[in-house]
């Protein structure tokens, strides 16, 4: 990967070491809120901050593995693909994430916002 | 190879895409399908709209079959179009859009539309039926303006309606033409204990009264029946019955009479168009109800996939349901006759009706109401027809030997016998389940496929279908109650090994004893970290990580992600300074919301996560714990200071138990109570503890409860002194923390362990003193979290910072 610095459709977000490790984080950009989740294998993962049964918040989520648990009413999230395993359904947005330098980026920008930031 | 076969369906309802699903499973590349439906959504399960006007559901939760799963199989899927048009001859639909699909076998699923009365005035505004989603979603939005409803018609589904409308806020009447409610599916006796239940639960009825007229200008304002009188009426609901959709099959020449005309193999009389479930009438028989509609869908699925099957001749209907929360089953001639005679329980003080109807010796109907166990075993004699001269009649209504009755009952039904009436689940995929996927519990089942997820009133039968399929490998100790699906360990055995092998990690607890999930769930880790701190209070150190989101944060969360702020006000004591301080914080934080709790305290709600530590430290009060499994508050009255009744010091006795007790984790939340006589005015009788002053000493009662399941308290013991309070409340309490449940209420864990066996700890000088020790060291590590948060910025940081990115 190159330097993500440089390119505009990625935003930095936190140092990788100031994540709390199994835990979630509120992300805010623009409109978005994310919650970035800093797993038990190191990896982490970012999904839209509202649970689609009622908008809960995933930030405050209980994390195993690679599932969180939204707090409202314990629907339990994949956060890599953002399905709601059953026997419940729906999906949350997922976004990619990198680590460079010990930074955490995020693809957050559309594709017409980084024409308008150049 | 030869080309698809293709397979149109009108209708994209329950009866419909449920046969299409057996056809799939049959013939699984043999038809190009292509679905029509009127509704502008997917495959939904109507008999769950009730939950979604309720609150309980959102209309996603109660789709059936989503629209990736028409993709996945290929089916063309048309919403919001209606065929207008069937030409038998060239074997084509057309729609209202103007699609035209040609066909080799076609399906009619219409359903049915609910009844209007034409009364004058029922095209009025606010005049509607309930029935579809729209309907719903029209309900809810009227119920945030108008605060009236009627609905006419106290069937099932008027029945519904208006316990939807009840959560909704709205004032409810019901208004029936009949002297009794659901007379179709209940006896007198049953109806009239099921209104006075409704009754209590707030719905008004007008029985005996035929509406005449709907009043008002635009709007529905009132209603006016034969006999003169008036209601009024902001909204008005119709549920007084359906009628079969049959008129675009009369108008392609399709014999109907009431319904669709089929045969035992639902064919029409026109060659390769079949009709199923609601719209069909089979041996002049139309079923409203969902396990008729999959019996049928089972029959016709083989039939057009050419599998052999058995004709349908029919379904005997039964009625097993819970109305608002209540059970009612009814099968048969339940109504009694000149020629019949019934054995009966009734039991006014559990709410229990249970009737058999036996004509010439053999049982032909049953009504059963509050326990509908034995339901399934008596339809089985019914459809039987059992003789029962030989039988002792009175055990007619019990289980024969309590265990393998269960077991048997269930193993005379047929696979395509509906378990789960909610959600449509039959004897048969369950059992296949079961034996495919090798579960093992009602709460796999359930998960697997969603049979008694809805209300949950089959579980019991659930759980015989697993004794059954599995035999001798159905292993009772795994319905024991463990702790989650990642572990077949229950609570004791777990506190037993963390002891026995000196465990102190929740990772390591789940690793050393072979959890499922390497990481646990959001059961199982709640649990654990609490039986750790319990055992080794002194050196476990907590894991934030396994703490339910209210516990990690210390404030309860709210439904928009807001939190509430409750500080500690012992006793439900305060003072002009400490509420000034209060004032002041809430001004300056906008909090949107200041509330008075039930445990006499003050509720600052709606407070961004990002400001919790500023406020606490503003505050300087300590944490109200209004949020945790752990001592609550101590209410009291107000006591011999100032009371004329007071016969002893209930505010300070009060706060010297919350002072106590604070920041205590139990494994649920306790609620304790101090009133200083017996009128009782800090309600200690429903509390997890509550003290009651007498003449010369005080009154402890145990597991009250004022919540979900009303308890009133056992009164274990009676002391002299209030040093006294405090050690029987040290030993009780400890002795709860160590033998509860993670999750139980003292309520349910005092019925569990046995008023007797708690009183005989209490009272047993050696074992209460021990238990005191130990409460002692327990009390000593606790610290005020709100302080520990605003002294620690790794704590602010980890927990509260939101980032803005940019």
């Amino acid at each position: 990967m190159g330097n993500l610095k440089g390119d505009n459709s990625w935003v930095e977000v936190a140092k990788y070491d100031d994540l709390p490790v199994n835990s979630g984080k509120t992300v805010r950009f623009k409109d978005k809120e994310l919650a970035v989740f800093r797993l038990t294998s190191g990896k982490i993962l970012a999904i839209e901050n509202r649970c689609p049964h009622k908008d809960g918040v995933l930030a405050e989520g209980i994390v195993s593995g690679e599932y969180v648990f939204c707090p409202l009413h314990d629907r339990k999230i994949d956060l890599t693909s953002g399905l709601v395993q059953l026997p419940d359904t729906g999906c949350v947005e997922t976004f990619d994430v990198s680590v460079e330098d010990g930074k955490v980026y995020i693809a957050l920008l559309e594709k017409s916002e980084i024409a308008a930031v150049k | 190879m030869s080309q698809k076969e293709k397979l149109v369906v009108i209708g994209n309802g329950m009866a419909g895409v449920n046969t299409v699903e057996h056809i799939l499973k049959l013939a699984p590349n043999q038809f190009d399908i292509t679905i029509f439906g009127s509704e502008p959504h997917p495959n939904y399960n109507r008999i769950l709209l009730s939950y979604v006007l309720a609150g309980d559901s959102k209309v996603d939760d109660i789709v059936i079959n989503s629209y990736e799963w028409y993709e996945e199989h290929g089916i063309s899927l048309y919403t919001g179009e209606t065929i207008t048009e069937i030409n038998t001859e060239g074997k084509t639909v057309t729609s209202d859009k103007g699609t035209s699909v040609s066909y080799d076998k076609l399906i009619i699923s219409t359903g049915s539309d609910p009844f209007m009365l034409p009364l004058p005035g029922a095209d009025k505004e606010g005049v509607i039926a309930y029935r579809t989603i729209q309907d719903c979603e029209y309900m809810m939005e009227a119920a945030k303006n108008y605060k009236k409803a009627v609905v006419i018609g106290g069937g099932l589904l008027g029945l519904e309606a208006a316990r939807g409308f009840l959560n909704l806020g709205m004032k409810v009447d019901v208004v029936h033409i009949c002297d009794a409610i659901m007379e179709r599916q209940l006896d007198r006796t049953a109806s009239k204990m099921l209104q006075d239940s409704l009754e209590e639960q707030g719905m008004n009825f007008l029985l005996s009264k035929q509406t005449e007229k709907i009043l008002g200008k635009k709007r529905v304002t009132g209603l006016k029946f034969a006999d003169g009188s008036k209601v009024d009426a902001d909204l008005v609901v119709m549920a007084v019955g359906i009628r079969p959709n049959i008129q675009l099959a009369k108008d392609s020449g399709i014999e109907v009479n009431r319904g669709i005309v089929v045969n035992d193999y639902l064919e029409t009389n026109v060659e390769d168009v079949f009709a199923v479930g609601e719209c069909a009438e089979h041996r002049g028989i139309g079923y409203g109800l969902v396990a008729p509609l999959f019996e049928q869908g089972a029959v016709l699925a083989k039939k057009i996939a050419d599998v052999d099957t058995a004709p349908y001749e029919g379904s005997v209907v039964y009625t097993k349901l819970k109305v608002s929360g209540v059970d009612v089953f009814s099968g048969g001639d339940f109504n009694d006759a000149k020629d019949t005679k019934a054995i009966k329980i009734e039991d006014e003080f559990s709410g229990i009706y249970k009737k058999v109807v036996v004509r010439d010796n053999k049982i032909v109907g049953a009504v059963l109401f509050g326990d509908t166990s034995d339901g399934n075993r008596l339809m089985q004699m019914i459809r039987n027809e059992t003789d029962i001269t030989g039988f002792e009649k009175s055990a007619i209504l019990q289980e024969p030997g309590a265990n393998a009755g269960g077991g048997s009952s269930v193993a005379d039904m047929s696979d395509d016998e509906i378990i789960c009436g909610c959600n449509g689940v039959s004897k048969g995929a369950i059992c296949s389940a079961i034996k495919e996927q090798g579960l093992t519990s009602v709460e796999e089942v359930k998960n697997c496929t969603t049979a008694s997820r809805s209300c949950g009133g089959c579980k019991p039968l659930v759980s015989d279908l697993l004794e059954y399929t599995l035999g001798d490998e159905f292993d009772k100790s795994a319905q024991k109650e463990t702790m989650c699906e990642c572990t077949d360990l229950e609570k004791d055995e777990i506190v037993v090994q963390i002891k026995e092998k000196g465990l102190s990690h929740v990772r390591e607890v789940m690793s050393v004893l072979g959890w499922k999930n390497e990481e646990g769930c959001s059961k199982c880790r709640p649990a654990i970290n609490y039986y750790l701190g319990m055992v080794h209070p002194e050196q476990y150190q907590d894991d934030s990580t396994s703490r339910f989101v209210n516990e990690r944060m210390h404030a309860n969360i709210q439904k928009d992600g807001t939190y509430s702020v409750v500080p500690r006000m012992y006793g439900g004591v305060t003072n002009p300074t400490d509420l000034k301080k209060i004032a002041t914080v809430a001004e300056k934080y906008n909090v949107p919301k200041v509330k008075i709790t039930g445990g006499q305290r003050i509720d600052l709600l709606g407070v961004k996560k990002e400001d919790l530590t500023n406020m606490w430290e503003e505050l300087d009060m300590p944490s109200g714990y209004a949020y945790g499994k752990a001592v609550r508050t101590v209410k009291t009255c107000v006591g011999e200071e100032f009371c004329r009744f007071g016969t002893a010091d209930s505010m300070g006795m009060g706060i010297q138990i919350e002072k106590r007790f604070e920041r205590l984790n139990t494994p649920a939340k306790v609620k304790m109570a101090v009133s200083g006589c017996p009128r009782n005015c800090a309600e200690s009788g429903i509390k997890d503890l509550g003290v009651v002053a007498i003449d010369g000493g005080w009154e402890l009662y145990a597991g009250g409860n004022g919540g979900v399941k009303l308890r009133k308290g056992d009164l274990v013991a009676t002391v002299k002194t209030e040093e006294e309070v405090i050690e029987y409340t040290e030993a009780y309490l400890q002795y709860y923390r160590e033998t509860g449940v993670y999750g139980e209420r003292t309520s349910e864990w005092v019925d569990r362990l046995g008023v007797q066996h708690i009183q005989d700890i209490l009272l047993d000088e050696e074992k209460r003193e021990e238990l005191c020790a130990r409460m002692d060291t327990a009390l000593s590590v606790l610290k005020d979290p709100w302080k520990e948060a605003v002294e620690s910025e790794k704590i602010q940081k980890d927990l509260y910072e939101v980032i803005e990115a940019k």
